[in-house]
């Protein structure tokens, strides 16, 4: 693709319930526009979306409740650019498992989730994991009562695994196209790394969206930012 | 700027951060007291982040009298069997055998809360000597920083438990965030007489003054009864609610838990508090706080 990355995209946070306000700093300090979203119209003009750690439970819970839901379902599936940390994997996954009888998903990402995988808060963790597409050495990591990836789909990479410990190689964290998930919480510990990565995911993504939704073929003009619906 | 140094190289539980950052994931979020896995199933339907498994509501506690104590552990481990949101109990305050027993029932959180009768009258529990982490209650900033330095993740302002009025609340909220925003304006020089005034370690103070914030997340508890009253003490800066015998003890607890959630999410939009508001029934009946003889206020306990 030759169309030029816009210099500043619009990304929202799905902001039910969560860790919010950290996603939103990291956001805003790597030069995205960072924007909170609770009501679908907060979904029209955002480049991308990041779904916050959380109770996945509660979060789906509002989302069904004040209508958002099938908007949100409809934006990932139609190619919206998505980041789940946490909570957020487990939204975007295709399946669960332990959750409650019906707990509806996004089914952005093909992959089985296994809710709170590493047990209860006392298993809790932190650690180091590698991430492929990640350079600069290891992440910081923190698991709190986090899923993991039972099961991957072939068109979905594996970008991470847990090393050492009782959960050695299970999968944290996964991309599939301009979906990106992690067990874990880059937003708790300053390692902006991941949220690099997702951004500059937006950014290619708007620059294509932006480059077809110009008729004339004059992509690299594209409207400024957040100016599109 | 890659911060892996402090991080350990292989799995490593209990961190000051893994305690603290289970508190990060409820913000924003409502903690529900329930007293039966039936009224766990239900909270968890309602959209609470997290349940407080219980024996008795403190209105219950109030009106029976007599001490009150950690929960059998037979009632925590059928809530924790019941759903599969994080659920808190209450430990005495001191009495960290009770803490003990509930880390080892697997609670995702230990309250050591002022509700149930004290078991010591001059020492908290030393709370970084566990794995599970603490959320503790306070009426003003300096209760709240000593409670941090022994090693609490998590603050709720106390309010007064068990009475359905949110005056407490309301004033407890206000004196930790007033306590917060005078420390942001003092020097250096005067840094040193706020620790001492506020009985708490000067290098925590220093860490508030700078950051604006607490280093741990700030909910809010006691007498918080309808919708309206959550959104009040978030748009006063409570990261979430703890919402005591308010659901239960009101006339329809699904609904009412439901419209406390979606006000919390919501606190900034009136509409939305509105519409939640309607046909909800009975609230809880309250109790007015004056009338209160000092030994039945449970927010004077802690020290």
């Amino acid at each position: 693709m030759s169309a030029t990355p816009p210099e500043r995209v619009r990304i929202g946070v799905l902001a039910l319930q969560g860790d919010v306000r950290e996603h939103l700093a990291v956001l805003t300090a790597l030069g995205a526009e960072a924007v909170p979203v609770r009501r679908p119209e907060e979904l029209a003009g955002v480049d991308g979306l990041v779904l916050p750690g959380g109770e996945s439970t509660t979060m789906t819970t509002l989302a069904v409740r004040t209508g958002l839901l099938e908007p949100l379902r409809d934006a990932v599936r139609g190619g919206l650019p998505a980041y789940g940390t946490c909570a957020g994997l487990v939204l975007l996954a295709g399946r669960l498992l332990d959750a409650p009888p019906g707990q509806p998903t996004l089914g952005a990402l093909d992959v089985t989730v296994r809710r709170n995988a590493f047990g209860r808060q006392a298993e809790s963790f932190e650690s180091r994991v590698e991430l492929a597409g990640v350079p600069g050495g290891p992440l910081s990591a923190v698991f709190i009562r986090a899923p993991w990836v039972e099961e991957a789909g072939p068109d979905v990479e594996v970008l991470g695994r847990v090393v050492g410990g009782a959960a050695d190689g299970r999968i944290v964290a996964v991309r599939q196209g301009d979906v990106v998930a992690t067990s874990f919480h880059p937003e708790l510990t300053g390692d902006t790394r991941v949220h690099a990565l997702f951004v500059d995911v937006v950014r290619q993504a708007a620059a294509v969206g932006r480059a077809v939704a110009v008729p004339s073929g004059a992509g690299a003009g594209a409207p400024d930012p957040g100016g599109e619906q | 700027m890659s911060s892996h140094a402090d991080v350990p190289a292989t799995p490593t539980t209990g961190t000051d951060r893994v305690k603290r950052g289970l508190a990060e994931q409820l913000k924003g979020g409502v903690i529900m007291d329930v007293v039966t896995p039936e009224q766990a199933r239900i909270a968890e339907d309602a959209g609470a982040v997290a349940v407080m498994a219980l024996e008795r509501v403190p209105a219950d506690i109030r009106a029976q009298g007599g001490i009150a104590r950690m929960s059998d552990p037979d009632v925590v481990q059928g809530i924790i069997d019941a759903v599969s949101i994080p659920v808190m109990a209450k430990a005495r305050i001191g009495h960290f055998v009770e803490a003990q027993v509930l880390q080892a029932l697997g609670v995702d959180y230990v309250d050591e809360s002022e509700v149930l009768t004290p078991a010591d009258e001059a020492h908290h529990i030393d709370k970084h000597a566990f794995t599970v982490p603490f959320v503790c209650g306070a009426t003003d900033l300096g209760e709240a920083l000593r409670r941090i330095a022994e090693g609490a993740a998590m603050i709720r302002s106390k309010g007064e438990a068990g009475t359905g009025n949110v005056v407490e609340a309301t004033r407890h909220m206000r004196a930790i965030r007033a306590g917060i925003r005078r420390l942001t304006t003092l020097d250096e020089t005067e840094l040193f007489v706020a620790a001492k005034e506020l009985r708490a370690p000067h290098d925590l103070v220093v860490e508030v003054a700078r950051a604006g914030t607490l280093p741990v997340v700030l909910f809010t508890a006691g007498g918080i009864a309808t919708p309206a009253d959550a959104a009040m003490m978030v748009q006063l800066g409570a990261e979430g609610v703890f919402v005591g015998s308010g659901i239960f003890k009101s006339g329809d607890p699904a609904q009412r838990a439901a419209a406390i959630v979606q006000a919390t999410t919501f606190a900034d939009d009136p509409a939305v508090i509105a519409k939640v508001s309607r046909g909800l029934g009975e609230p809880m009946v309250g109790i007015s706080v004056d009338t209160l003889p000092d030994s039945q206020r449970f927010a004077a306990r802690g020290w």
